[in-house]
């Protein structure tokens, strides 16, 4: 049993490198800088075949191409800006990772924000309304209230001043 | 008193994004917008594929209303939706093909036994007109209008629904007599 298991393992982590190999192309850069920037794109570019799957992850024809245009206007010396926006206007705004902040993204860009502010102001105004009506109520108390007070208190010092809380109904 | 409806404001919300995301179920996610749309056909210089010394450019495009139909021998739908662009060609429709990273002996001998639907066929063997349309899987077909502007893609196989839902009333919509 245990022998079986750590064979289907053997087998899995092998079938894994292999995928993983098969999706390295070799290209040259002229210079580091140029190596990271591509590195960069070519995961925060998306594959419109496989899709949730970034270029550099995904060995489909259309991001072999996708990262071979990349290398290449990189090496032309575009900026990761332009290589972005040359992708987006041939594949659409699906193509990256981070979608422009235009008003059909609005929601996804601010919508978290804008529920945890909804959620803060209903959860304050929820605890501003129970702080009040459980709040004490500091009273003065008169003077035969105050000797009430202190003889049920049985306290010999009843002529200090005094005040007590009460709950207001 | 009123300020009690504040709480059903979460509520609210949640109905609110509940109901955009509704309408969200259902569309197919493999289908993506028409990134090209309004924009004019990408200008390209492609060898025809029947007369390969005959350069092909975005210019021959311009005239007519037409679709444009990308397909390829290894496409398995594409051969699938080619009896159904023949007839559409048969009824009128100007077809122009993109043979996309194809062999083009293959893609030739492919038109001469399944009929050729086609006005005629750009010769797109590394794809790169493709790539500039942002052709992401074999078939597309897009809907392109007389000034060469592209107005709607579609991917996937064109058929009766397809053509009834979709195209034709684009075709209809950008003034196409004789639907």
């Amino acid at each position: 049993m245990i022998k079986q298991l750590l064979r289907l393992a053997v087998v899995s982590l092998m079938a894994l490198s292999a995928a993983a190999l098969a999706s390295i192309d070799v290209y040259e850069f002229s210079s580091e800088q140029k190596r990271a920037e591509y590195n960069a794109l070519t995961k925060e570019l998306r594959c419109p075949k496989c899709q949730n799957q970034d270029i550099a992850d995904s060995n489909s024809p259309i991001a072999q191409d996708m990262r071979y245009q990349v290398h290449r206007l990189i090496e032309e010396g575009k900026s990761p800006e332009t290589v972005v926006e040359y992708m987006v206007e041939r594949f659409g705004d699906f193509v990256t990772y981070k979608p422009k902040i235009i008003p059909a993204t609005y929601l996804l860009w601010f919508g978290p924000f804008a529920l945890v502010g909804l959620g803060l102001v209903v959860v304050l105004l929820l605890s501003n309304k129970r702080r009040k009506t459980n709040e004490p109520h500091l009273v003065e108390l008169d003077a035969s209230a105050k000797e009430r007070l202190a003889n049920m208190l049985d306290d010999t010092d009843g002529s200090q001043k005094t005040s007590s809380e009460k709950g207001k109904e | 008193m009123n300020k009690r409806l504040v709480y059903f404001a979460p509520l609210l919300a949640a109905f609110g994004i509940g109901l955009i995301l509704y309408t969200a179920i259902g569309k197919d996610p493999t289908k993506l917008e028409t990134a090209r749309k309004d924009d004019p056909f990408p200008s390209f210089l492609l060898a025809d594929l029947h007369q390969p010394e005959r350069v092909r450019t975005e210019t021959d495009l311009a005239g007519k209303i037409r679709l444009v139909n990308v397909w390829a021998t290894w496409c398995p739908s594409c051969k699938a939706e080619h009896g159904y662009l023949q007839a559409l060609s048969d009824s009128g429709i100007n077809i122009v093909g993109l043979n996309y990273k194809d062999e083009r002996t293959a893609a030739l001998q492919w038109l001469q036994q399944l009929g050729n639907p086609y006005e005629f066929v750009i010769d797109d063997p590394k794809g790169s007109l493709g790539f500039d349309l942002g052709v992401y899987g074999a078939p597309e077909t897009y809907v392109v209008d007389a000034m060469g502007v592209v107005h709607y893609r579609h991917v996937g196989e064109v058929n009766e629904r397809v053509w009834a839902s979709t195209l034709k009333p684009m075709l209809t919509k950008l003034g196409l007599k004789g639907l």
